[in-house]
């Protein structure tokens, strides 16, 4: 099972690093990655693979908005399919 | 595969232009609770709901953390009681306690069903039943009522229209302590459907399956900031727009809809793609209808603009599934929308115009307060208005207002939460009650006449 992780907040260093660690201890493998910077605004969206992941998504859904917290930023993460279902015919 | 901006626009309608499934509904029938002991059949009812809806809150949550999408609401909608209390009519009210009950036991926000269907005829059994609405909705919570008083096969029960206007009128003075909240939970309908998922309104048809999920989607919001992105586009464009939004929006309550029924055990019944406001800012169907080029709402204009809104929501919707149903279009619930509100208080929204832009988009005359005094004749001619615009249009009219007890013009009411305010609108002084009182049947129209 695929998941979209979104980013969204202001820049500062270190996002990805904080957020590929977190990743990779609950056995989630990133398999795409994107991002932009729109004056100072950060937006980075990973496509992973949550297949292995050590916790059923709704837990990961409220440890990765708990960690979007402790670094200031928003972190939304969702099944794939709510965006397959609403941008394709 | 979906791109960047996919994304970042999903991610942006939650956020912040308030897209959520306004509800999800599960749909249950109580027929096989049906027996002739009221005791006996109100125990089968709570433990029927408790055992089948078990899940429903659990369910929702984990859907909400897993998609991101809010899920506003959690109902149940349940086979119309009347029919169940035929044989006991007058000990209807212990089974609106057993639904009330188990709604607070499952933990969803409102149960509806304590409803009857007399659009052509109205039985004994039927009549008691209705007298009791007002007492069972003061003694109970989360339990809705509707009744159904006419169609466009069958025409409009005038004798229930008539019921109906004492009805609200009683269940506003035994509420009064609360505003007359009483007639929030109480919705009476022209061309009723089977499988809305939308509270007062929603009842579980005789002619649905035993167990099913309808969702109800939501977006005002977003709809609005479509609309507000083209600003000098013309009105083709915009019905364009409006169409691809509406298109977004029914997909993802398809989707929820679709996973909350396997979760449940249930059959996935119909997406009810209605527009419901809230009273939060950015979140009202008044704005979209200014956006579009209004000074404000309940001016010329408005009716044209509605019903394009309306009908481009639907083209978008049935383009997105194939399982379109209940209500769809969109909602003008006056306490329940921040624009709507505020074009009444200033006076550029009234009742008549109400009406009129109420046969060109869902529903009708939804949340409207009206003076304390105003009698129950007046309500029920109210009710047989919205009724032959249901009846001569073939679409789903309805009538939820609130005789707020000793308040009047100029004053307000508030329900608070999603009920939102109130400002108390005038009604027309002239007299109905020699026509209310004539009674029997507005006979059906001519184009009912298909077979």
């Amino acid at each position: 099972m695929r998941a979209v992780l979104t980013v969204v907040g202001k820049d500062k260093t270190g996002i990805i690093a904080k957020v590929s660690a977190f990743l990779a201890e609950r056995k989630i493998n990133i398999l795409d990655i994107s991002q932009t910077i729109l004056s100072d605004y950060f937006a980075m969206i990973m496509l992973v693979d949550v297949s292995s992941s050590t916790e059923p998504l709704a837990v990961l859904s409220e440890q990765c908005s708990a960690l979007g917290k402790s670094i200031g930023m928003s972190i939304l993460v969702q099944h794939e399919e709510i965006f397959n279902a609403m941008h394709s015919v | 595969m979906f791109s960047t901006d996919e994304v970042l626009q999903t991610v942006n309608m939650i956020e912040k232009e308030h897209l959520d499934i306004r509800t999800v509904t599960m749909g249950l029938s109580l027929i096989p609770c049906i027996s002739g002991d009221a005791e006996k059949t109100a125990v089968c009812v709570y433990d029927h709901i408790c055992r089948n809806a078990e899940k429903i809150a659990a369910v929702t949550s984990d859907l909400f953390l897993e998609y991101g999408i809010p899920i506003v609401n959690k109902r149940i909608s349940v086979t119309p009681a009347s029919l169940i209390c035929a044989p006991f009519p007058e000990k209807a009210h212990l089974i609106g306690k057993a639904l009330d009950d188990a709604a607070n036991t499952v933990g969803v926000d409102f149960i509806g069903g304590y409803s009857a269907l007399v659009h052509k005829g109205m039985a004994d059994y039927e009549e008691i039943f209705i007298r009791s609405i007002p007492e069972v909705l003061a003694s109970t919570k989360r339990l809705c009522s509707s009744v159904n008083v006419g169609s466009s096969k069958s025409g409009i029960n005038m004798d229930a229209v008539k019921l109906m206007g004492e009805v609200i009128k009683q269940t506003a003075q035994i509420t009064a302590g609360e505003g007359g909240f009483g007639c929030a939970k109480l919705v009476v309908f022209c061309n009723a459907v089977e499988d809305n998922p939308f509270m007062a309104g929603a009842f579980h048809g005789v002619g649905e399956c035993e167990k099913v999920i309808n969702v109800g989607v939501s977006g005002p919001g977003v709809v609005q900031h479509a609309i507000e992105a083209i600003p000098s586009a013309d009105l083709c464009e915009l019905a364009e727009m409006i169409k691809r939004t509406a298109f977004k929006i029914t997909r993802a309550g398809q989707l929820i809809a679709r996973e909350a029924a396997k979760k449940l055990g249930a059959e996935f019944g119909i997406v009810d793609l209605s527009l419901a406001p809230t009273p939060a800012r950015g979140d009202s169907v008044a704005a979209i209808l200014e956006e579009m080029g209004l000074e404000r709402v309940g001016t010329h204009g408005t009716t044209a603009c509605l019903a394009m809104l309306n009908d481009a929501v639907k083209k978008g919707g049935v383009m997105a599934s194939s399982r379109v149903g209940g209500l769809s279009g969109a909602f003008i619930p006056v306490s329940e929308d921040a624009g709507m509100i505020e074009a009444a208080e200033k006076g550029g929204l009234n009742i008549d115009k109400l009406e009129a832009m109420t046969a060109v988009c869902s529903v009708g005359l939804d949340m409207i307060a009206v003076p304390g005094d105003t009698s129950a004749s007046t309500v029920s001619a109210i009710i047989a208005d919205e009724a032959a615009i249901g009846m001569i249009n073939n679409k789903t009219t309805a009538v939820r207002i609130i005789p707020v007890p000793g308040k009047n013009v100029g004053e307000e009411v508030n329900f608070g939460g999603l009920l939102g305010r109130a400002p108390i609108m005038p009604v027309h002084n002239e007299s109905a009650e020699k026509f209310i009182s004539r009674g029997g049947l507005i006979p059906a129209p001519i184009h009912s006449n298909k077979n």
